[in-house]
């Protein structure tokens, strides 16, 4: 009877804080969401200007005059798109590597240190890889790899055309393997974190049946880890397709379009960076707002298709995790 | 969440885009004046202020957010004066109530990296050069250039032109003087602070032509003066309205200021690019201050005039110093008659 009351105040008390908390934590929920949509929003309505005068054209011109006032985003849009396209042919094996090694295969004393180091790497400004990048890697690029690639690659029939052009050393090919070199961490980062949480028992068991260590690798971590692995290289190219300085001391900067990867192009992201100080008319300005809500359209229709192609990975493959 | 983690940068790129344009709001007495504007005149802006405020202790806060920043902030009356690259027409000063003076003099210069080339040995025309920027003339041993260097060896190289991916100020003179001596250029990709470019690499900022142009073999670019000085790039020399091929140097920038007709340019509206003097530079340009010709402030417009007025007149050392050029006198005087009548 009397350890009534006690229990009471104790659920009372625990009901107010439970529905603070589930307040904070909806509230946040929502706040994502509002942020989401508030920016959506804002930059569809900037860009308006540039949508009613341009209509679809904005998207499949490749214009880009601010004397004669004609803007489209075709070259910014395709830029974005293959520096991340090679960023990530670049940046996916090697993380994953990376990833591998330190939880499987590396001594255990050196995991810490390595681990460190690739945090370390992670934090590093983007602008140090654009300079880097732009200092260090382009002149390589232009005396040895571009010349080579030209004399090799330029030559084989298809592709060749991809591989051909001044060796400058600036370009979509500098600008998508510096951007690779740049994402590597946040890929290894997660993939280490993700293969660290593979059960033990799991992959003893496969040693059991007598599994290599490559087929523990290939059969049990990684089929366990797929899912939260797709994350983290969607993480990655999400940095990659929204990723500014790095890109822009090395892409060169040209509303050009052409094929060879060796050619300057442009990206969404370092257009609005370069031009927004001085874009002095109002469609100047709204076709760069225009820009960063096409990046978003950009970006939400990459993730979902990487969402899609999850769930039909998972579908084909049985739920693993 | 992934979502939203992307989502990030583009929200802060928003934020700033917001807070560019809302500006600071000054100090509420003559002892503080702001400004806005190009980012061409900020080091020696920032060197006169700093003079300023050790004489007169009056403090001059000067934002280099750009000159069309400059411009819409001097409009909306957030700052006490702007500074353009590009002069404004007088019906765009009219329609604003603003006056507009010249404060400094720069040139703009053609860097090239080919191996073997000193400074000042390549000499081009201003159509090789607008030719060069339309991706006529491809090769550094085309007839055209050959035909204006005669004995010096070129090579059989493709030329890749930098020019500026911002929009800038230097942009604007450059490709204006381009007008002026290329009816192709006029017709083609025109003048602006940024043109639709053929071909070519671009820059952020002088800093990123001119790395850019020390990094790409058979590359060319335009940078202001005091970047060729600094780094101690390989310029060509172009030949003026005169004939002449003229070294950059400050003599030939007040060459072109001095000849330049400013007696007759109503607000001081004259981009004195292809200035007709014998000794004048053929890509000289000039940074603009932007007034208020009915300040809502009296104090802060009067001790802005004060500042330029000393700028003006005692700022030669620092300006020399920096690599600009000073305004020759006589066009000193006719700027301070003009404040006089302008600005009440």
């Amino acid at each position: 009877m009397t350890a009534y009351a006690p229990i009471e105040r104790t659920t009372s008390r625990g009901a107010t804080a439970d529905r603070i908390f589930n307040v904070v934590t909806v509230g946040a929920a929502w706040l994502v969401l509002i942020v989401l949509l508030g920016a959506a929003a804002s930059m569809a309505w900037g860009g308006r200007l540039a949508f009613q005068t341009f209509g679809l054209k904005f998207i499949t011109s490749s214009d880009w005059d601010a004397v004669g006032g004609q803007f489209g985003a075709l070259v910014p849009i395709y830029g974005t798109l293959v520096t991340s396209a090679i960023a990530l042919i670049i940046a996916v094996p090697v993380s994953i590597g990376i990833a591998l090694f330190l939880t499987e295969i590396a001594p255990r004393w050196t995991r810490g240190p390595i681990g460190i180091a690739i945090e370390l790497l992670a934090a590093i400004p983007s602008i140090i890889y654009g300079m880097w990048g732009l200092f260090v890697f382009a002149p390589v690029m232009a005396s040895d790899v571009e010349p080579w690639v030209n004399d090799h690659l330029g030559q084989w029939p298809i592709v060749g055309p991809l591989f051909s052009g001044p060796p400058i050393g600036i370009g979509m090919l500098t600008a998508g393997i510096v951007l690779g070199i740049m994402i590597i961490p946040f890929i290894a980062a997660v993939a280490r974190d993700v293969f660290n949480q593979v059960p033990p028992p799991l992959k003893e068991s496969a040693i059991a049946l007598g599994s290599t260590r490559w087929e523990v690798l290939n059969r049990v971590s990684l089929p366990y880890a797929r899912s939260a692995i797709i994350g983290a290289i969607f993480l990655g190219l999400g940095r990659a397709l929204g990723e500014t300085m790095a890109v822009t001391f090395v892409l060169g900067n040209a509303h050009d379009l052409s094929v060879s990867l060796l050619m300057p192009s442009n990206s969404i992201a370092a257009a609005i960076a370069n031009e927004f100080t001085e874009a002095d008319t109002d469609l100047y300005r709204s076709s760069l707002i225009a820009l960063a809500f096409l990046l978003f359209i950009v970006t939400v229709i990459v993730l979902s298709f990487a969402k899609l192609l999850l769930m039909r990975i998972n579908r084909t493959h049985g739920r693993t995790h | 969440m992934n979502k939203a983690l992307l989502l990030l940068p583009v929200a802060a790129l928003l934020a700033s885009c917001g807070s560019s344009h809302s500006g600071n709001s000054a100090g509420s007495s003559g002892n503080e004046i702001t400004g806005a504007g190009s980012t061409f005149v900020y080091p020696v802006l920032s060197a006169w202020a700093e003079d300023y405020r050790t004489q007169a202790g009056v403090k001059v806060n000067y934002q280099s957010i750009g000159s069309g920043g400059g411009i819409s902030q001097v409009e909306a009356g957030t700052v006490d004066f702007g500074a353009t690259d590009q002069p404004l027409s007088p019906g765009d000063l009219a329609k604003n109530n603003l006056a507009q003076f010249p404060v400094i003099v720069g040139g703009i210069v053609p860097v090239v990296n080919i191996a073997d080339m000193t400074p000042g040995k390549l000499k081009l025309t201003g159509p090789i050069l607008a030719d060069i920027y339309q991706g006529k003339v491809k090769t550094w041993n085309d007839p055209e250039i050959v035909k204006a260097n005669p004995g010096v060896s070129l090579p059989a190289a493709q030329i890749t032109p930098v020019h500026r991916s911002d929009g800038s100020g230097t942009t604007f003179n450059f490709t204006h003087y381009l007008s002026q001596v290329s009816p192709a250029w006029k017709s083609g990709p025109g003048e602006g602070k940024t043109v639709s470019w053929v071909g070519g690499v671009g820059g952020k900022g002088n800093e990123g032509v001119a790395n850019y142009v020390k990094q790409i073999p058979n590359s060319i670019g335009y940078v202001e003066y005091a970047y060729v000085i600094q780094n101690k790039m390989t310029y060509a020399l172009v030949q003026n309205a005169a004939g002449n091929y003229v070294s950059p140097s400050a003599d030939s920038f007040s060459a072109a200021a001095a000849s330049a007709d400013w007696a007759n340019a109503k607000d001081f509206d004259l981009v004195m690019t292809n200035a007709p003097g014998a000794q004048a530079y053929p890509i000289t340009a000039s940074t603009f201050v932007l007034l208020p010709k009915q300040p809502k402030d009296k104090a802060k417009s009067d001790a802005a005039i004060a500042f330029f007025k000393f700028a003006l007149e005692k700022g030669q050392p620092q300006a020399n110093k920096l690599d600009y050029v000073p305004l020759p006198d006589t066009v000193v005087k006719q700027i301070e008659t003009y404040i006089g009548q302008n600005v009440k």
